[in-house]
């Protein structure tokens, strides 16, 4: 077994040390170590989104990213959006535009759609399809999911800056 | 009787059947709290890893696991020669065959389970798993099942050469495992013999997989203290699990808890009993720690619960207007190495014999011959009831067919020959007894929707200037809600399912199923069907499923049975309370029963409103001592429903397809989806099923199949390859809806999350095979993929102008 090296990042606010192997990917320790299991694991290439995190402003597949890389970085996952016991716009919409069925690819899939949000305020339904093309859903033809994109972009731009 | 709009505001408050109410269920999954095999953390948990098969048959000659063992973190190697002991190396199926827990001395398939290694943590598993040295044989192996029963085939399964039959009747071939057939094929000879017009085509279902997101997986944990075997496990029939593990493991059956929690999807998927389970099971028995085992996405699309791989042939007759006088469907069935269909005992080719559709055909007859293949086992059926997929693809591809030969409007042919209204309850050549249907307006429906002269108008166009463009058209009828138990068992258990109400003192509710979720929404759906039955305000009722310490016995959720079977259970389990407290609210009132009525949550006296008892008042006076002589306190009931008839749901739908001549590629215009379950409990649920059975379909359809090369290596069996549509290609699905309530469901109620998958196929397939129909087309095996579709364009010409 190789020597374990100490990685520190903050994830959602909090910082945190995790000592790992250099090949642990991030997924594993967020969800085995650090006991942050809204990221899933659907596939182990990086095609089905269900463990988006977000790292540093950017979308990451953390079944594809070594843990090792994340000395420093500052981390959001699913269970970072909902604020002093508020749900996130998102989260919100996701429930009301029945934006989800079985729920295994919903954590990944409002993350990403958080990050889109940052990025576009006012995205259109081709923009929207195009950001969530990384993440899959088996349950829902995506149909909803970017209703309730849309209805959470409306609900942000309603909310004082 | 009360105010009508008082009435109304108190119904509408129940928010019961026919709410768009939103999910119960949704609050942990928006957060990240689901539960989920895979965030199952017991103490001292070691995880478990397959050491699998590169080849799709071999003689395995030895297993040398001492490298493995040297590896850090590796506990233990587990092969064949270790569950021997325990008469565990081999496990029965739901198939009557039997299928190798590790291989025995063979291997039969490619990534057949040949180990499992047990260690700390799995990175140090799949360390491990990695270095157990396999020396192999390899031997010939057969991919295509038409060569399965060729005289000098090999044999693939040495194990039963020599039986006479595998459950389900006399065998001709060692690597044949049944032939089934259905109807009266004298009787359809002589139609075929005497008809004006026979058309005959050879129509595949490729081999695909239903790919939930999730994987399958297990936690296994075994009390040495107390011999009880808890198990967490991604099924959609935790019951009928709990009793395949009694039976093969001889732990008695109130000593075992199955456990299913959130499951990320199933799709058919996770119904069977798979090896990794039965390795963990042991491997807990063995060292007496928790087990986890969980599926890499490869292990999932190469090994657990295929679809499909039937290879039928249509035959229809008809008179020159294209009225059907008679059937013949045949499949050859490739069901891989080991028998794990899953089917009722009697069915052994599943609900083939639907596949007359919708249609009045008055001789049928069909055969199944299912043969064993170097391929893994199965199969399942993807968002289906068994083997309705392939029966509605077929009826639906054929009678376009004949619609062609005869030079008859798509459309028009299925007017034709539709079951009419008045000949409800219908039964089939084949022995079904169609409950309800009324098709000719939901057909109407969607064509006026869709302006279908005018896509025509605009098809004739497009020929003209040599563009490619078409029409689908599919009027299915589905078989839903397995089953009468006189019919249908699985392991000599019907399939009747469960309901369990407890009514609290303050009027809180909690019921539980023997059905399983998997994203269904029944949390929501069984309590709004509660909430209308016992007058209670859904939020303050729960519904549990998936436990089988605390659920009573049910044959779970696939097949679309929750609502047909589970739906049902339900409501009985509320007439029976209702029944009570009608007793109680008569006691209370001080009148007759029969002088009392049923008003949305309260019993009120004939004649003299005032005068109510609420459901919630009789709650609490339930658990009282004022209550009628000689009656128990409680408010509770459960009921075992055995359905008295399948349901049968029914749809039209209509696709437009635009091909571009040059690349193959089929651009999915429109989509427009008329569905009529019965009852609609929850119409924004059964919209999101809708929506999701679609995708499911328009995967299959354009890009689904799961390919071998001769030697049975598989060729995409990853994301890499295996089509699962994003949102970019998605197309925008039109719903629409008529109801056709079923006379012998309590609530009228049918079942719905397969029809859209069943449905959508054929349509689909319909739609890019009329853009080549007046190029003398009459069908093109799926999936429609670029690549396939643009050589069908070249072979034509097509392409070149």
């Amino acid at each position: 077994m190789a020597k374990k090296e100490i990685v520190s990042f903050r994830l959602n606010g909090k910082d945190v040390d995790v000592a790992v192997e250099p090949r642990e990917l991030l997924i594993h320790t967020l969800r085995e170590r650090l006991l942050h299991t809204g990221p899933h694991i659907g596939c182990e290439t990086s095609h089905c989104g269900a463990c988006t995190v977000d790292v540093n402003g950017m979308s990451v597949k953390s079944c594809t990213m070594l843990t090792v890389q994340c000395e420093g970085a500052s981390m959001v996952t699913i269970e970072g959006m909902e604020q002093g016991g508020v749900l996130h716009a998102l989260q919100q919409a996701f429930h009301e535009q029945h934006g989800l069925q079985c729920g295994f690819c919903t954590p990944g899939m409002i993350t990403r759609a958080w990050r889109l949000l940052q990025e576009n305020p006012n995205p259109t339904e081709e923009e929207i399809r195009y950001w969530i093309s990384g993440n899959l859903c088996r349950c829902t033809g995506y149909q909803n999911i970017v209703k309730a994109v849309q209805a959470a972009a409306r609900t942000l731009a309603a909310q004082p800056a | 009787m009360g105010d009508m709009s008082e009435l109304r505001e108190r119904e509408e408050q129940l928010q019961g059947i026919g709410a768009s109410l939103l999910r119960k269920e949704d609050a942990r999954f928006i957060r990240g709290q689901g539960s989920y095999v895979d965030d199952i953390k017991l103490p001292g948990m070691l995880f478990g890893s397959l050491v699998r098969s590169p080849y799709a048959h071999a003689r395995i000659r030895s297993i040398d696991k001492s490298k493995a063992l040297a590896v850090p973190g590796v506990v233990a190697v587990l092969t064949a020669d270790d569950l021997k002991p325990v008469n565990l190396h081999w496990m029965p199926t739901l198939g009557s065959d039997v299928q190798a827990v590790l291989a025995d001395k063979k291997v039969c398939f490619q990534l057949q389970e040949v180990a499992m290694v047990l260690a700390t943590d799995r990175y140090a598993a799949a360390d491990g798993a990695a270095a157990v040295e396999v020396d192999y044989e390899e031997l010939p192996a057969i991919v295509d099942p038409h060569q399965s029963m060729a005289p000098d085939a090999p044999v693939i399964r040495e194990d039963i050469a020599d039986r006479k039959e595998v459950g389900h009747g006399p065998r001709t071939h060692p690597n044949h495992i049944f032939t089934w057939e259905a109807g009266n094929k004298a009787a359809a000879d002589a139609a075929f013999a005497g008809a004006a017009v026979t058309v005959r085509e050879e129509i595949l279902n490729p081999r695909v997989h239903p790919c939930p997101l999730e994987t399958c997986g297990c936690v296994a944990s075994f009390s040495k203290a107390t011999g009880h075997l808890t198990v967490y496990l991604t099924s959609q029939a935790p019951h009928l699990v709990r009793t395949v593990l009694a039976m093969l493991s001889g732990i008695p059956e109130s000593k075992i808890r199955v456990v299913s929690g959130d499951i990320g999807g199933g799709f058919g998927n996770k119904v069977p009993v798979y090896p990794g389970y039965v390795v963990a099971i042991v491997a807990s028995i063995v060292t007496g720690v928790p087990i986890k085992w969980i599926e890499s996405r490869i292990e999932n699309i190469s090994t657990t619960g295929f679809a499909r791989d039937y290879h039928g042939v249509g035959e229809l007759a008809a008179d020159v207007d294209g009225r059907i006088k008679a059937l013949r469907f045949t499949a050859l069935a490739d069901h891989g190495a080991f028998n794990s269909h899953v089917s009722a005992t009697k069915f052994p080719a599943g609900l083939f014999s639907i596949c007359t559709g919708s249609y009045d055909i008055p001789n049928a007859y069909c055969r199944v011959d299912a043969v064993y293949t170097n391929k893994a086992p199965g199969g399942v059926a993807y968002r289906c009831s068994l083997r309705v997929t392939e029966a509605v693809y077929l009826i639906e591809r054929m009678i376009d067919v004949l619609a062609q030969k005869l030079g008859i409007d798509k459309a028009e042919i299925r007017r034709r020959n539709f079951v009419r209204r008045e000949q409800f309850p219908y039964t089939t050549a084949f022995g079904w007894t169609l409950d309800s249907g009324d098709y000719v307006p939901a057909l109407e429906k969607v064509l006026k929707a869709v302006d279908y002269e005018g896509l025509r108008r605009e098809q004739a166009e497009k020929r003209a200037k040599g563009e490619l463009m078409g029409i689908g058209i599919a009027t299915f009828t589905e078989i839903l809600g397995a089953g009468p138990t006189k019919a249908c068992d699985i392991l000599g258990i019907g399939l009747f399912d469960s309901c369990e109400i407890r009514v609290h003192p303050t009027g809180g509710v909690i019921a539980r199923m023997g059905t399983m979720s998997q994203g269904q929404g029944h949390a929501t759906t069984y309590a709004q069907i509660i909430a209308t039955e016992l007058g209670l305000p859904v939020g303050d009722i729960v519904v549990e499923e998936g436990d089988t310490d605390k659920a009573p016995y049910g044959a779970g959720t696939w097949g679309s049975r929750t609502t047909p079977v589970g739906g049902a259970a339900t409501a009985m389990a509320a007439r029976k309370i209702r029944e009570k407290a009608r007793k109680i609210a008569a006691h209370l009132l001080e009148v007759g029963e029969g002088d009392l009525e049923w008003e949305v949550d309260r019993f009120t006296v004939k004649g003299n409103p005032g005068q109510a008892k609420t459901m919630k008042e009789i709650a609490m006076v339930a658990h009282t001592g004022n209550i009628p002589d000689g009656m128990e306190q409680g408010l509770n009931a459960v009921d075992y429903y055995d359905p008295p008839n399948l349901t049968y749901p029914f749809g039209a739908y209509v696709c437009v397809v635009d091909i571009d001549k040059h690349t193959g590629e089929v651009k999915l215009r429109r989509f427009y989806a008329l569905d009529d379950c019965g009852t609609r409990i929850n119409p924004m649920i059964i919209e999101g099923q809708i929506h999701g059975g679609l995708t499911e379909a328009y995967a299959v359809a354009l890009g689904q199949q799961v390919p071998f090369d001769e030697n049975g290596n598989h060729l995409g069996n990853s994301l890499m390859d295996y089509f699962l549509p994003t949102a970019v290609e998605t197309p925008h699905w039109e719903t629409d809806h008529t109801v056709t309530p079923s006379p012998h469901h309590p609530l009228g109620a049918k079942g719905v999350a397969e029809s859209p998958h069943v449905g959508g196929i054929p349509c689909i397939s319909n739609a890019v095979i009329d853009a080549f129909a007046h190029l003398g087309v009459t069908h093109m095996d799926m999936p429609h993929s670029a690549w396939r579709v643009w050589k069908q364009c070249h072979a034509l010409g097509v392409d070149r102008h």
